[in-house]
């Protein structure tokens, strides 16, 4: 075949975009191979693909949809994870002249990937899916505003994901450090098709993340469920509420500055570039107004979580719900207003780098506030160690840590002499991992029981818990000692021999959380085989506060045959407290929305076209994008939307329950 | 002060443990001022840090489930005075810090001239100060100094206790020159100018390397600066001048090209517009300067005619920019010869000689001109004749 009909039919794809030479990628990807040919057999041996795809894959259910954000989230993390034990051990082996086992070109590649994913594809599903499981239950809803738009949020989201995967085996990922600063990421310097897969994947995922989150801010603003008030959402609603409008605010932002950057690299403009007037100091501006509100995007929700589990667990009403939520919108408002302090170091005057710096510290004053009120929740309480308890416990003594380095930072003089050193990395894993990873563990042990119908096994939960903290420590505070040292980040080598202790100690300190991560699946599994003993009929096994705990264990479909009536903060311990009787008549069809598969298609196409634009094969993005619009204008004339679940169902689950519950009595 | 002495002896207990703390511990007032910064914000943060860890762990032994005798009240969940409390005092402390932020940041600005050498030594006005032009590379670090008509690869030096002014340029990608001895980093941007003035009170050799990733030879791009008394920093210009080399446009579009782990060199001679050309991105022959460019905007532009003064770029410094479906790339071709005018880039913001630490004295005060409600909603109104 002609070089022209390859270039038309394959791009800039050939056989030399397969990283054969690399051994490590090379091993990669036979494990994967392997392990998804096996998978895909198991599946279709069990015959278990049309229950995936009916059950799942094109379900609107907001809980399972919320169930496949976090198994997404998670297995995303174990490649994330893999990166960081890449780095960890590349830095430790780097001393004495020896080049460590990461060419520059494998790790500037690893370095860049691990911030990407574990920012947008593991704390932001592990965040989102939570939401979604939770919210909607939580103020009474039987499902999200738009649930077909929650399908297609979450393919998109997967649809960058598997873009991000791709990149491993085909051709390679981004150079340039997580947030692809140009000139760097621009055409002229990264000419090779990593930072395309960088722009398309978070484009893809952009798409899902700002959708969900229009759909959570209607869902919470206009589903809740009578007498349930602003002012009596639960907590972790209004962080959720919170976020969302951060979301909805802040992402398209992020989806301009890429579109800019994308034309600067296909079209040859010039916003980002040296010559012709470009700006790269523009990108950064505004890619960190987006990315700090995105960081706040991750950790109120925690926020949220924490402040249920030291309620329920402390058997206590939260103390100052009203200076919490307000503490939650001020932290909203701020977050827009502090995006400088991440780039004090440009050469900004005085007055605007102090302005920065100050807006900063404003922040950990709600911050601070809300510590207190989780630390007097749990005063004149009756504390139950239970996993999500002992996770709320960790995070509040890791957090003012992590919150203390930020406010740091915030000096700029400090920041001058901190800034992009491992202090700053130990500063915001401190945050990130203290924050959000250890809220999304408090969550998953929190409510595991209301998805699933059965508690997670304590033993391996308490092994992964001790194994993450510990871990997280020894990882991360030799960073900090490296970075009064002035060590910088992304070094891929070291000649100063006397820093190697404290690496070979991160190192360790990243083989223990690895420990922690497998403990986790472990109890996963263990959990799931002894369910029997692990079950729980209640609905409510931590006898808890919120709206979800009324409902049956996993709850059905339609969450509450009756949508309840709200009269207090905790409206299930209210309930509770009044001799709530469960209704067992008077059950009438409920109206539900349909499955579609639309969701799953489109998203093929949008990760198609995505592929098509990375590698330059025009006619497979346009036909994707004409395949898209058709399938897009196609489910306009799909008109079986909705339907009743017949009042016999109802009646058929609810009496089941009834059973449940006099048996456990 | 004193006060401020027994903080400065903290980081040197740490750093006699053995390690190099270089932070805490440095060799320049700059950085000095900035460590004092660091424990002074960590001391007033651990002000409150401190009481919330401990009452964490209080409260989470005391009101454990199995301690039947503590108090229990389930439905305690408000107290104005608590609420007080807790909103207050977070923000007391961030008042400080916040003057404190205000007064560190203007005062140890890197754009501003030094006020003194020393927490005791005062400026001596008969030296002048030392002038280091400094341009990263891919990737390496190239000084030139204009006053000696020497420039240096990856070797930096500078007398003990004489002001250095570092003007600071990159040719390509972003980078960020630190020297954590000596001050605080500050980018080096492609195309700009950014400013750094700091001096080394101590004799010794410190490392200087990019704090910001700038691409595969990023870790080998790091430098040895010396600290050097006068004779030595003499004998060590006398070296660069005897090693020979000069260093011109077209030296510099060889050296400007992307090279790994690049030993020390030194150049006899220097172009003495070199750092001009580099910093308007005309080094090569033909191109226009920015500052021209901008010289002819601001008169107005060239209007339309303007859009066929450019020539096609057969590379942008080592990789072909070319883009997918754009056009060809081009420059824009210089008009006339020779260049603009030379001049300060930026005006340098001059601090009064005697400052001490932190009290904000010298800071100028902000001009203050109140709008007129009118015009800032209407904007300026014509004045009428009558």
């Amino acid at each position: 075949m002609s070089p022209d009909l390859l270039k038309l039919i394959f791009g800039r794809l050939g056989i030399d975009s397969l990283p054969l030479h690399e051994p490590i990628l090379v091993g990669t990807f036979v494990m994967v191979a392997l392990g998804g040919v096996t998978l895909l057999a198991g599946l279709t041996y069990f015959r278990l693909w049309g229950y995936l795809w009916r059950e799942w894959f094109t379900t609107v259910d907001h809980k399972r949809i919320g169930i496949m954000y976090m198994i997404l989230g998670i297995v995303m993390l174990l490649r994330g994870f893999a990166d960081a034990l890449m780095m960890r051990a590349q830095q430790a082996l780097a001393f004495n002249g020896s080049e460590g086992f990461l060419p520059a070109h494998h790790y500037d590649q690893v370095f860049t990937a691990h911030g990407v994913i574990m920012i947008f594809f593991v704390a932001m599903p592990l965040v989102t899916g939570l939401m979604n499981y939770v919210v909607p239950l939580q103020i009474g809803a039987r499902d999200v505003s738009f649930p077909f738009l929650n399908n297609f949020s979450f393919w998109m989201t997967v649809g960058g994901a598997v873009l991000v995967m791709i990149s491993l085996f085909i051709g390679e990922f981004a150079r340039t450090g997580w947030l692809a600063y140009p000139p760097l990421s621009n055409i002229g310097y990264s000419p090779d098709v990593g930072v395309d897969y960088y722009i398309w994947a978070l484009q893809v995922a952009g798409v899902g993340t700002t959708l969900s989150g229009i759909n959570l801010i209607c869902t919470i603003v206009k589903l809740r469920c009578p007498g349930m008030t602003m002012m009596k959402m639960p907590v972790f609603t209004w962080t959720s509420l919170c976020t969302n409008i951060l979301i909805v605010a802040s992402f398209p932002v992020l989806t301009v500055v890429l579109a800019l950057l994308s034309l600067d690299r296909y079209v040859g403009t010039n916003f980002f570039t040296n010559d012709f007037g470009g700006s790269p100091m523009m990108y950064v501006n505004l890619i960190w107004i987006w990315g700090h509100p995105e960081v706040y995007i991750l950790v109120l929700p925690a926020f949220g979580i924490f402040s249920e589990v030291t309620s329920t667990f402390s058997g206590k009403r939260l103390f100052g719900y009203t200076s919490m939520v307000y503490a939650t919108v001020v932290i909203t408002i701020l977050s827009y207003l502090v995006w400088l302090h991440h780039f004090f170091t440009m050469g900004s005057g005085a007055s605007v780098n102090s302005f920065f710096g100050i807006t900063t510290m404003i922040i950990s004053i709600p911050t601070g506030a809300k510590m207190f009120n989780w630390l007097f929740t749990m005063y004149r309480g009756r504390i139950r160690y239970e996993l999500p308890m002992l996770w709320t416990i960790a995070f509040m003594l890791t957090f003012v840590l992590g919150g203390m380095t930020g406010v740091l930072l915030a000096v700029p003089p400090a920041d001058f002499v901190l800034h992009n050193s491992l202090f700053l990395i130990a500063h915001f894993h401190n945050v990130i991992i203290g924050g959000v990873v250890f809220g999304a563990f408090a969550g998953i042990n929190y409510w595991f029981p209301k998805a699933f119908g059965f508690k997670l096994d304590p033993f391996w939960g308490k092994l992964s818990f001790w194994f993450w903290v510990t871990g997280f420590y020894m990882a991360f505070m030799p960073l900090y000692v490296l970075g009064l040292m002035g060590v910088t980040r992304r070094l891929r080598v070291f000649d100063d021999p006397s820093l190697q202790i404290w690496f070979v100690i991160a190192a360790i300190g990243a083989g223990l959380v690895f420990l922690g991560i497998l403990s986790m699946l472990m109890q996963f599994a263990v959990s799931f085989l002894k369910r029997e003993q692990l079950k729980d009929v209640t609905g409510d096994p931590w006898d808890a506060r919120t709206l979800e705990w009324a409902t049956s264990s996993p709850p059905p479909d339609y969450n509450f045959a009756f949508t309840p009536v709200v009269h207090d903060n905790d409206a299930w311990w209210d309930m509770k407290k009044r001799g709530y009787q469960r209704p067992l008549v008077g059950f009438k069809p409920i109206h539900m929305p349909s499955s579609t598969g639309t969701g799953i298609i489109l998203a093929g196409f949008a990760t198609a076209m995505g592929f098509g634009l990375i590698w330059y094969i025009w006619w497979l993005a346009a036909a994707s994008f004409i395949a898209m619009l058709a399938v897009g204008i196609g489910h306009t004339f799909n008109y079986h939307r909705d339907f009743d679940i017949p009042a016999d169902d109802v009646i058929r689950t609810e009496d089941a329950r009834t059973k449940l519950l006099a048996g456990a009595k | 002060m004193s006060r401020l002495k027994i903080l400065a002896l903290l980081p040197l207990a740490a750093a006699l443990s053995g390690c190099n703390y270089v932070v805490l511990a440095p060799a320049g007032d700059i950085a000095a001022q900035q460590r004092d910064l660091v424990i002074i914000s960590t001391i007033l943060m651990l002000l409150i840090v401190v009481p919330v860890m401990a009452l964490t762990v209080l409260f989470a032994w005391r009101y454990r489930q199995s301690n039947t005798s503590a108090r229990y009240e389930p439905d305690w969940d408000h107290s104005t005075k608590l609420e007080l409390v807790i909103w207050s005092a977070p923000l007391l402390i961030i008042v400080c810090l916040g003057a404190l932020t205000w007064m560190g940041t203007h005062l140890l600005d890197p754009y501003r001239t030094l006020g003194r050498i020393h927490a005791d030594r005062a400026i001596d006005q008969s030296k002048a100060p030392l002038e280091v032009d400094v341009v990263a590379l891919d990737w390496k670090w190239l000084f030139i100094y204009p006053d000696y008509g020497i420039a240096t690869v990856n070797d930096l030096a500078a007398p003990v206790d004489r002001p250095i002014n570092f003007r600071i340029t990159a040719s390509s990608v972003m980078n960020s020159f630190y020297i954590p001895a000596l001050a605080g980093q500050i980018y080096a941007m492609p195309g700009m100018e950014t400013k750094l003035h700091a001096v080394v009170n101590h004799a010794g050799t410190y490392k200087g390397f990019s704090a910001n990733y700038s691409g595969a030879g990023f870790s080998g791009m790091h430098f040895n600066f010396q600290g050097l008394d006068d004779k030595g920093f003499d004998a060590w210009v006398a070296q660069a001048k005897s090693a020979g080399g000069s260093l011109g446009r077209g030296e510099y579009l060889q050296l400007e090209k992307p090279s790994e782990n690049e030993p020390v060199r030194r150049y006899g001679t220097v172009d003495a517009d070199l750092y001009r050309l580099i910093l308007n991105m005309c080094v090569e022959a033909g191109k226009m300067c920015q500052s021209e460019m901008m010289a002819i905007d601001a008169k107005g532009g060239n209007g339309h005619e303007g859009l066929n003064n450019t020539l096609p770029l057969s590379y942008d410094k080592y990789a072909r920019r070319g883009t997918a479906l754009g056009p060809e790339p081009t420059f824009v071709a210089g008009t006339c010869t020779p260049d603009a005018p030379q001049g300060q880039t930026t005006a340098s913001i001059k601090a009064p000689l005697d400052t001490a630490p932190l009290l904000g004295a010298g800071l100028k005060r902000p001009t203050f001109t109140p709008l007129k409600s009118s015009s800032f909603f209407l904007g300026q109104r014509p004045k009428s004749d009558s």
